[in-house]
């Protein structure tokens, strides 16, 4: 079948053809334009010749199943896609500048630098596993940055869409990934573990905070199976100043049964914004890796199972983070108790959530530079202890609860903005028990209810003012 | 161009109408029946009415081994649905009966094959329950996608032009791309009597134009149906296995 030459000057299915972007081993990619599209476009065409790797074939057919069903800011708009018989292409937006590997020759980068496009990069996969989608192929060359800041995540042919057939998974005996990234469930062939992108995430907050791959770039499959049983070494061996924080979320990150990793990317995320609140466990202490012996027992035990097969959508459901709003006024006691049965409810459910535990403390309108003001800084110290106090009845292991105090004029907007700005699932709080006050103030539950962007629990106590209006 | 497949209805006629009303809300334009109207359940006489009024407005139908079994004592069958189409033999008229003996076994539409069972060999009744009879069935035809009955469990069987075969198991309401390159078998799950444990009705909807298909499931009033089997004196266990979806 004679295929049409693409080159600069011709259409193809109305998309003129712009210069050529990049030339890979598995595709090119065009700029394109089409006059009714005002944003830029690039054409992804597949480099088909006889005899040609089939996972190249495969990999297209995935990333033209899994495009079009995306959406939000954290992909590549999709805009059009050619079939096989003809000449197979994705038109979709093109988003520019330059992809992490551009830094490369920079690392290792300043910590929170890193944290901080670690948690952008967790954000964009938290969008992606909600749209039940796996990438299985994070690493910085397919991570983009818009000029509004989201992490973008392209590349989609080795994707896997938990609601969709899976090719890849049939077609082929051997894993497919990038040896450096690969998690190790995905060396074993498998394809249906969010959990797997958080490891590769893993991989790319040492490689960018260490300068060091932590698992070098194996070639073959006996070197890509050492991470099941060869730990790396520990960040803070290769550079003393690292900070325990970050050495526990990346070593967490990497554990090798997925179950001992973050339950979701929302929660990565989460720990990447409030270093403050991140738990510290021995893997914060390790200074060296584990000795020889104790690996190659690893190794000849076969410890490193399969996982089970579960849905995304259960990982997700199953971890949220839970935010629980408190007033912590003399009045309110009542309420606290029952907000505090409501969140046992929702923890017994689901027992990988974790709690934010949330304060607002109202500042004026009009505010003086509260960071030197000691009588401020006692009043955020003493919310604090009261929130531990109000969540030391639940008994939680640490690390599943945190506490944060909120300085703001506007508490609903204050706890709006925690909402979004760390993924909270489900936001408990409690209505203002008497119905004067919430006339003359408003109700902030209700104004919350209205906006967030989760599910919200309004907690009332049932009882003698519930017939007020 | 939306075409809605619904098979092994069964006498279901609560979950029949469900499934239609369902279709008709997602403006299927085109309607496909791949047989089985008849057996286990109480209502055969609407269903082939209905059935008949759609096939008069250009629908169509093919037949599936119970209709068959009507006209011919010698197609063997299980216990319960032996009982179960001796009991519908006696409740068709001429007419009914005429009409499922002139349904054909199978259709070519386009590059679309409709057919109750087994492509390969339609009229031997076999079932499309594994990759290995997917893989056959899609070898001894030209269709670009078939579409089966007969197995009561929805599923999708794709195959690539490497000769790799993929199964999935369908996730209800969600629009899966039937990919040109390759060549598909669907196995549309029972109207009126699902046996994967779900017991909502079971049909799918073919976009045509955009190549996609849609498995959906279409929670129905079991106990009227459940209730209808049983005032029939037909027996207990069809009327059981319902709300269990097994």
């Amino acid at each position: 079948m004679a295929k049409p030459r693409l080159q600069p000057g011709t259409t193809l299915d109305g998309f003129l053809i712009g210069g050529l972007i990049y030339k890979g081993g598995m595709s090119r990619l065009w700029r394109v334009t089409r006059p009714d599209i005002g944003f830029p476009l690039l054409m992804k065409v597949p480099i088909l010749h006889e005899g040609e790797d089939p996972a190249a074939i495969v990999g297209f057919e995935m990333e033209q199943m899994i495009l079009p069903r995306l959406t939000g800011p954290h992909v590549p708009r999709f805009v059009a896609a050619g079939d096989f018989t003809e000449q197979p292409y994705i038109v979709m937006e093109h988003v520019g500048g330059e992809s992490l590997l551009a830094r490369l020759p920079e690392l290792p980068l300043p910590s929170m630098e890193v944290a901080a496009i670690g948690a952008k990069v967790a954000t964009a996969l938290d969008h992606l596993h909600r749209q039940h989608v796996i990438h299985l192929d994070i690493k910085p060359s397919n991570i983009l940055f818009r000029a509004t800041g989201e992490a973008v995540l392209i590349d989609y042919g080795l994707a896997r869409h938990d609601q969709l057939p899976d090719l890849m998974d049939e077609e082929f005996r051997l894993p497919y990934g990038t040896a450096p990234y690969m998690a190790p469930e995905q060396v074993l062939g498998t394809r249906s573990d969010p959990r797997s992108d958080l490891f590769a995430l893993g991989v790319l907050l040492y490689f960018f905070t260490t300068g060091v791959r932590p698992f070098g770039d194996p070639q073959r499959m006996s070197g890509l199976k050492r991470r099941i049983w060869r730990d790396p070494a520990p960040p803070r061996q290769l550079r003393p100043d690292y900070p325990p924080w970050l050495q526990e979320i990346v070593l967490r990150c990497l554990e090798v049964n997925p179950a001992q990793r973050y339950p979701t990317a929302a929660q990565v995320a989460f720990d990447l914004q409030n270093p403050e609140q991140v738990r510290l466990t021995e893997r914060s202490e390790k200074l060296e890796q584990d000795s020889y012996f104790s690996a190659l027992r690893r190794r000849l035990s076969g410890d490193a199972g399969r996982p089970r097969k579960r849905a995304i959508a259960s990982h997700i459901a199953g971890a949220p983070i839970v935010a629980v709003a408190l007033d912590l006024g003399e009045e309110t006691d009542s309420i606290a108790d029952a907000m505090r049965t409501t969140v046992v409810r929702i923890l017994e459910a689901t027992p990988d959530a974790r709690l934010a535990c949330l304060n607002v403390l109202r500042q004026n309108r009009v505010t003086i530079d509260r960071t030197l003001d000691e009588e401020g800084h006692n009043k955020h110290v003493n919310r604090l202890v009261r929130l531990k106090s109000w969540a030391d009845p639940l008994r939680l292991t640490e690390g599943k609860v945190t506490y944060h105090v909120l300085e703001a004029v506007e508490p609903a907007a204050a706890i709006l903005e925690y909402a979004r700005a760390n993924h909270v699932d489900h936001i408990v709080m409690g209505a203002r028990a008497n119905s004067t006050l919430r006339k003359l103030l408003g109700s902030v539950s209700g104004e919350v209810a209205a906006q967030a962007p989760c599910t919200v629990t309004v907690v009332r106590k049932r009882g003698y003012d519930a017939v007020a209006t | 161009m939306l075409i809605a497949l619904l098979t092994d209805i069964h006498s279901n006629r609560q979950a029949f109408e469900a499934c239609l009303a369902h279709a008709h809300a997602q403006h299927a334009e085109r309607f496909v029946f791949l047989g089985d109207y008849v057996g286990y359940g109480a209502d055969p006489e609407w269903v082939i009415e209905t059935v008949r009024e759609y096939v008069g407005k250009g629908a169509i139908a093919i037949v599936g081994n119970h209709d068959r079994a009507v006209s011919d004592p010698s197609l063997s069958l299980n216990h319960n649905a032996q009982i179960a189409i001796e009991w519908t033999r006696g409740r068709l008229g001429a007419e009914a009966r005429a009409f499922l003996d002139r349904l054909p076994i199978m259709v070519e539409d386009g590059t679309r094959l409709y057919v109750h069972a087994d492509p390969a060999a339609p009229a031997r009744w076999h079932y499309v329950a594994d990759s290995e009879t997917a893989r056959h069935s899609l070898e001894a035809t030209r269709a670009q996608t078939a579409f089966v009955g007969h197995v009561h469990v929805p599923a999708l069987y794709g195959v690539a032009t490497t000769g790799k075969l993929t199964m999935f198991q369908p996730v209800p309401g969600v629009a899966i791309p039937l990919l040109k390159q390759r060549r598909w078998l669907s196995v549309v799950g029972s109207v009126g009597q699902p046996r994967d444990g779900n017991p909502a009705a079971a049909y799918a909807i073919l976009n045509a134009t955009t190549l996609e298909i849609t498995f959906w499931r279409v929670p129905y009033d079991i106990e009227t149906a459940a209730a209808r089997i049983r005032a029939a004196g037909l027996p207990d266990a069809l009327a059981d296995r319902l709300s269990r979806g097994r």
